[in-house]
């Protein structure tokens, strides 16, 4: 596997730094080498922002931006309008349908719809939708096993709120699972 | 990620640039920081702040950057290894008593996280344009060290070593990251305690006959102890052996000289590089920081294209190691110098290879990463 571009948007609150440091992690910890590179800026607080993670097993990584995503993550619509440019002819975008509305832009990519914010609601708090689509990402990227993701999500998240993301967590695997089989039937 | 407590246990971390130099220093044995906050060094600051406590030091948020740099010297008078973190701006502010802790030879460790400039520049956005200003920034004639991290480890391992220079020298370290780096998370290895060597000041033993600024024969003064009866003298102003003032050329002769000399005659402790695919180049990509990282690609890139060209990363910017690029000019027909600034280091090559390469420029004036065609097609274009 040589160099891959994953790109999630959302807006500040949401967890989407968490998301990029939680995956960066996991591909560590994997043994690929990895870089993630939050958004920063006044732009990120409530508005739009963006986790850049970059995984190569090759390769040591050079520049850590995303500029060809192969993965495009989205959980907000102006996430969604700033970076669906970013993503390649291909390339994989998964989205929140109930918080983003696609366009004509979007039949370049693999689609999968993932309901993560109605889903963490369901789990106990909407809180914890970024873990849902991690796990979701998880499932339908298969870059990185699952053990791992979840051993890195335990480390990205303070302690009395580990049981809530790992059952997150699995609820969105679960979902990711499933739509990747329904694709093979 | 959040749970540490005291001194961090060996193994594998997924740290940003900043967060590796906050837990380098501590691990290096600084127990005092002063710092007034500035994009892009502020998460140096934060996690110092709580991370000092932990582990006994002193965490302070000074009124600005003049004196935070100030109240380390000060700290570090005190015995404790000091450090402050800024960015351009700050670092503009610093310059003043950055002379003063080269003469009075005070160990600080200063970080400087180079954004786009110059003034205030875009805060949130990548530069490398104070390369110069910290060989030059303060007035007078004097000799600096100043170290840049390419990854996120080398931000934690450079860091250590700005420490120790620091310690060895009795001088003042500035460690050039820039925004790319310390923003940026990667993998870090933290080793056994055991396997890094940390070097502390030389101290003075007897109170009785010492004399601030008397200087061993590896021209470093031994520094006394505070609080345990030693007379110490010390001071901006041209002084003698003592540290007492003096208006005397020849004074100022044998101080300037044996300020200058300790760092320039020991060049070789301190100067640290990469040299990758350099044996049978006829192009060598020179860079440095966030920047080496795409020339290092760009080289990969060449060389599977069939060009011969090699990179050289620095490591250590000053003292500059001309040496490394004379040697080097004497094979090679090209250099290529990838920075974000205007060609700050690219001056650098073209002394010390003394004409003997051409020398060229690639990069931008700050706002944004190099990436690795741009530096590849300069290599296409000059090979």
């Amino acid at each position: 596997m040589s160099r891959i571009e994953i790109l999630i948007g959302g807006f500040g609150g949401q967890g989407i730094l968490l998301a990029g440091w939680i995956l960066g992690n996991a591909a560590m910890l994997r043994g690929y080498n990895s870089t993630y590179l939050p958004s920063y800026g006044p732009e990120a607080r409530g508005g739009r922002c963006a986790s850049r993670v970059v995984i190569d097993c090759e390769r040591e990584v050079d520049c850590p931006l995303v500029r060809n995503a192969d993965y495009l993550i989205v959980m907000y619509q102006e996430a969604y309008d700033s970076y669906i440019d970013l993503l390649k002819p291909g390339g994989v975008l998964i989205y929140d349908n109930d918080l983003v509305t696609l366009d004509e832009r979007a039949k370049k990519a693999k689609i999968y719809a993932v309901p993560a914010t109605k889903m963490a609601e369901s789990v106990g708090r909407r809180i914890v939708a970024n873990i849902v689509m991690i796990g979701a990402f998880t499932a339908i990227s298969n870059l990185i096993d699952k053990e791992t993701v979840k051993r890195s999500v335990i480390e990205g998240v303070r302690g009395r709120y580990v049981d809530l993301n790992v059952r997150a967590f699995e609820v969105g695997y679960e979902y990711g699972r499933k739509l990747v089989e329904s694709e093979k039937k | 990620m959040m749970n540490l407590v005291g001194e961090v246990k060996p193994g594998m971390y997924f740290w940003s640039g900043n967060d590796a130099i906050a837990e380098a220093a501590i691990f290096a044995g600084c127990r005092f920081y002063a710092g007034y906050p500035i994009t892009p060094s502020n998460e140096i600051a934060e996690r110092l702040s709580w991370r000092l406590p932990q582990v006994g030091g002193i965490f302070v948020q000074m009124e600005d950057e003049i004196a935070s740099i100030v109240s380390i010297i000060g700290a570090s008078w005190g015995g404790l290894k000091s450090m402050t973190a800024t960015s351009g701006p700050g670092f503009s502010l610093m310059q003043e008593n950055i002379g003063l802790a080269v003469m009075m030879e005070v160990p600080i460790v200063i970080v400087d996280v180079q954004r786009a400039g110059p003034s205030t520049g875009i805060p949130t956005m990548i530069g490398m344009g104070d390369v110069q200003q910290a060989k030059w920034g303060s007035h007078g004639p004097y000799e600096i060290i100043a170290l840049s991290p390419s990854t996120v480890q080398e931000a934690f391992d450079l860091t250590i070593m700005a420490f120790n220079l620091s310690e060895k020298f009795r001088t003042p370290v500035i460690i050039l990251a820039d925004e790319g780096i310390s923003h940026m998370y990667e993998k870090v290895v933290v080793p056994d305690p055991r396997d890094v060597i940390i070097i502390n000041r030389k101290l003075a033993k007897d109170p009785n006959g010492y004399l601030s600024y008397k200087a061993d024969d590896d021209l470093v003064p031994p520094m006394a102890p505070v609080g345990e009866g030693f007379r110490i003298q010390s001071t901006g102003l041209t002084h003698d052996e003592r540290g007492y003032p003096s208006a005397d050329p020849e004074v100022q002769n044998v101080l300037v000289r044996r300020l200058l000399d300790k760092i320039r005659k020991r060049k070789h402790e301190i100067i640290d590089y990469r040299m990758y695919k350099c044996e049978d180049a006829d192009i060598v990509v020179v860079s440095y920081g966030s920047a080496a990282r795409s020339a290092k690609s760009a080289v990969d890139m060449a060389r599977k294209e069939g060009i011969k060209v090699g990179f050289l990363q620095l490591k250590t910017i000053w003292p500059f190691p001309d040496e490394v690029i004379f040697e080097l000019a004497k094979k090679v027909k090209k250099f290529i110098v990838a920075e974000i600034n205007e060609g700050q280091i690219t001056r650098e090559v073209e002394r010390a290879s003394k004409g003997r390469s051409e020398v060229f420029w690639v990069g931008n004036y700050g706002g944004r990463w190099i990436f690795p065609e741009e530096v590849l097609g300069k290599i296409l274009e000059v090979k």
